[in-house]
């Protein structure tokens, strides 16, 4: 039986969608960029960052859970939702210990290049200045929870992925936190290994490789020169997974 | 030895002038001077009012943090931090021996940021005191003033730096806290374009600079007996040397040297400071007051910069700052130059230097090699030393098993400065001010001598959770009534100062 596609108008432009695709996937594959941070093509559908709000026949959803339906008016670059975008933004910077100047993934940062195209100029609200570990008992890996924006992401690919559920978010409220399955709630004892997705899906500098004497031949971190970081010289609705999946399709 | 006019017997009894900011340097800072009855000065210090704390917040990052970190001290010599941190970084991963093309470039990046670094403070900051002199209008003495008279002067200035700058950008990636430099190396090479965009301004550059060394030997000449006297205080000087004995601004070993030029040590490894050398505490400063271990603090406390540079080393290696080297030692009949003016002079021989030393290393093909970082065995702890535009600056880290910082100690340039500064001062405040009413120009006299030693108070000023603390109590008449110390291991003491209980009557206990 043939694939029946259908179409939605995002902004004014037709959107083609097939039968089980959200707005998100279906933006996304005719390469047209709706903000987000939890959501990863590879993943199922999380809807817990809220970046990616759209607005649907009067409601506003997330568009990364939200079914692809023939004939929906969907609206994303509005003012409105881009103020509301803005705060989402503002709110996860403050939460966290967020300093850009100072971390590897600067120019690499999703959290940073959504808030760059959404045009967050300053953080506005009061910050937390939690007080959060840094885990760097892993030998290939270090996690920074100062940068943790609780999307799942790695508890997703760990689970779903690499079948290990090596993450998981304990707490409720702002005592949400990302806590480790190991013995002694430490990386370094944990089952997570270098090749898992879990360990390169991290979307901020909260899971990062680690800097080794003797990985002479890896570039991450600072030893990618500014110029040639991933969103150095476009923005993220250009070069991010937009760009990935129309490369694919 | 130190000055008499540091701590006055009685400081309640006396009249406070404050010059608070001082202006024209990078930082923030006061000075506060107490006169008695007859304008004679007691008291002069020299007080650094801001407060950073960096070695304290960088305990627990990831060592390789460091380099784009902690040059956050800084937005005029940030290059500085980021490669004595990198070069920390290189003993922590086992590295002693960076590649041909990984040290190139570092010292490519150095020699633009000591460049525009004295390009920034003479022609913007310092040329103005010496243009109009020292009592010129205070609403003329100043860089627009500077635009205004000398255009071509200031136009230079300008682009000196600029030119410093392009170099810093190429080489780091941006012009302020780039991140060129990495544990073991470097990101990046300099491609032949960039190459190719940085020679074709060299000559003009190197013009510039010959030019402004004629410019700052015009002046000093022409006010020879007064720049000789003014602020000239006798110091040790510790500066880096090469193999040879030659100005080495990026790596060697330490030399220091009395006021009489004879030498106390000399080609000292930098893993060794901290048995040289030792940092006083006093109440008074956020900044600390290193001295040479083997003097003590009354006779060991030393210069550095340009002036201690230049004073220290036996030749330069490029030949048109060796030839104006030799033209300034003659200054003091080959004895080391004490005047705090003269490092002016001294600044510009080196910013001279520089520009030869880019011109020299565009023409190097390892510039563009490709073997960018080398390997080793991680250690646990690592040193970085090098000769930062105000002076040696250190960078002493520890990590532990996981490659977390344990323990950092920096002693940045202007720390090492913060004694002779202080002296400067009080010999400006003795011999020019004493006795006299109180003017801005007079008091600008003062700031001209923070000015030479190009202070960079926010760089300076680092210490937390043990910098000691002095709490005064003072009634509506300005009596001292009560004092508390917080001294450098946490403990507080009530100081004893009559009629104190009174006051506590009064104003109630403190809780500390």
């Amino acid at each position: 039986m043939a694939i029946v596609e259908g179409r939605f108008r995002l902004d004014g432009v037709e959107i083609p969608f097939q039968p089980g695709q959200t707005i998100m996937d279906a933006a996304l594959a005719a390469a047209v960029y709706i903000p987000h941070l939890c959501h990863h093509p590879a993943l199922l559908p999380h809807g817990s960052c809220r970046v990616c709000v759209v607005r649907v026949n009067g409601r506003e959803v997330s568009s990364c859970t939200t079914p692809a339906t023939a004939g929906l008016e969907v609206e994303s670059e509005t003012e409105a939702l881009r103020a509301l975008r803005v705060a989402i933004l503002q709110m996860l910077f403050v939460e966290g210990n967020h300093v850009c100047p100072a971390c590897e993934r600067t120019g690499a940062c999703e959290l940073q290049a959504v808030a760059y195209h959404c045009g967050m100029l300053e953080p506005h609200f009061t910050h937390f200045f939690p007080r959060r570990e840094l885990d760097a008992s892993h030998p290939d890996l270090v996690l920074d929870l100062n940068r943790c924006i609780l999307c799942e992401r790695c508890v997703r690919a760990s689970r779903d992925l690499d079948r290990k559920r090596v993450f998981a978010v304990a707490g409720r409220g702002l005592d949400s936190h990302l806590i480790v399955d190991s013995p002694t709630g430490r990386l370094g004892d944990s089952r997570l290994e270098l090749t898992d997705q879990a360990a390169h899906i991290c979307p901020v500098g909260a899971i990062l490789l680690r800097q080794r004497a003797g990985d002479v031949g890896e570039r991450h971190g600072f030893r990618v020169p500014i110029g040639e970081r991933p969103y150095d010289r476009e923005s993220i609705s250009r070069v991010g997974d937009v760009a990935t999946l129309v490369e694919e399709s | 030895m130190l000055s008499s006019l540091e701590t006055a017997a009685h400081p309640e009894r006396l009249r406070r002038v404050v010059i608070d900011p001082v202006t024209r340097v990078e930082g923030h800072g006061k000075v506060t001077l107490l006169l008695d009855d007859e304008g004679h000065v007691r008291q002069a210090r020299l007080h650094i009012v801001e407060f950073r704390g960096f070695e304290k917040f960088i305990q627990g990052r990831p060592y390789w943090e460091l380099p784009v970190l902690v040059q956050r001290l800084c937005g005029i010599c940030p290059v500085s931090h980021h490669l004595a941190a990198a070069k920390a970084c290189d003993q922590l991963v086992g590295v002693d021996q960076l590649t041909a093309t990984a040290e190139k470039v570092r010292r490519l990046m150095h020699y633009g940021q000591v460049l525009q670094s004295h390009a920034l403070h003479f022609f913007h900051l310092a040329s103005p005191d010496l243009l109009f002199g020292f009592d010129d209008a205070v609403a003329h003495r100043n860089i627009v003033g500077v635009i205004q008279e000398h255009p071509e002067i200031a136009r230079q200035g300008v682009l000196l730096r600029k030119y410093g700058q392009e170099v810093i950008r190429i080489t780091s990636g941006k012009r302020i806290h780039g991140s060129g430099a990495v544990p073991g190396g470097v990101n990046k090479a300099v491609s032949a374009v960039e190459r190719d965009l940085l020679r074709a301004d060299i000559g003009q550059v190197l013009a510039w600079a010959q030019a402004a060394v004629a410019l700052i030997k015009r002046l000093y000449e022409a006010e020879r007996a007064g720049f000789d006297r003014f602020a000239s205080v006798a110091s040790n000087s510790l500066s880096l040397v090469d193999d040879s004995g030659h100005l080495e601004l990026y790596e060697g070993g330490l030399r220091a040297c009395d006021a009489s030029g004879q030498i106390l040590f000399d080609h000292a490894d930098c893993g060794d400071y901290a048995r040289l050398l030792r940092e006083e505490i006093k109440p008074w400063s956020y900044m600390k007051f290193p001295f040479i271990a083997a003097l003590g603090p009354e006779h060991g406390w030393y210069r550095v910069g340009p002036l201690a540079r230049i004073n220290n080393c036996d030749r330069i290696a490029t030949p048109l700052a060796e030839t104006e080297r030799q033209a300034f030692v003659a200054l003091a009949n080959g004895q080391p130059v004490q005047a705090a003016l003269a490092t002016h002079w001294a600044r510009l021989i080196e910013l001279l230097y520089c520009a030869e030393a880019i011109e020299r290393l565009l023409d190097d093909p390892e510039l563009s090699g490709t073997e960018l970082i080398t390997e080793g065995v991680l250690r646990q702890r690592g040193i970085g030393v090098l000769e930062a535009p105000r002076g040696t600056l250190f960078h002493h880290y520890e990590i532990d098993e996981n490659g977390l910082i344990r323990k950092a100690n920096l002693i940045v340039s202007t720390t090492n400065n913060n004694q002779v500064m202080n002296e400067s001062i009080r010999q400006v405040a003795r011999c020019y001010l004493d006795g006299h009413q109180l003017t801005e120009p007079l008091l600008n006299q003062i700031e001209v001598a923070i000015r030479a030693y190009d202070p960079c108070l926010s760089c300076a000023t680092h210490a937390l959770g043990q910098m000691p603390l002095q709490l005064d109590l003072v009634d509506a008449d300005g009596r001292l009534e009560d004092r508390l110390q917080r001294h450098a291991d946490g403990t507080v003491l009530r100081c004893d100062v009559p009629d104190a209980a009174d006051a506590r009557d009064r104003f109630g206990a403190c809780g500390c």
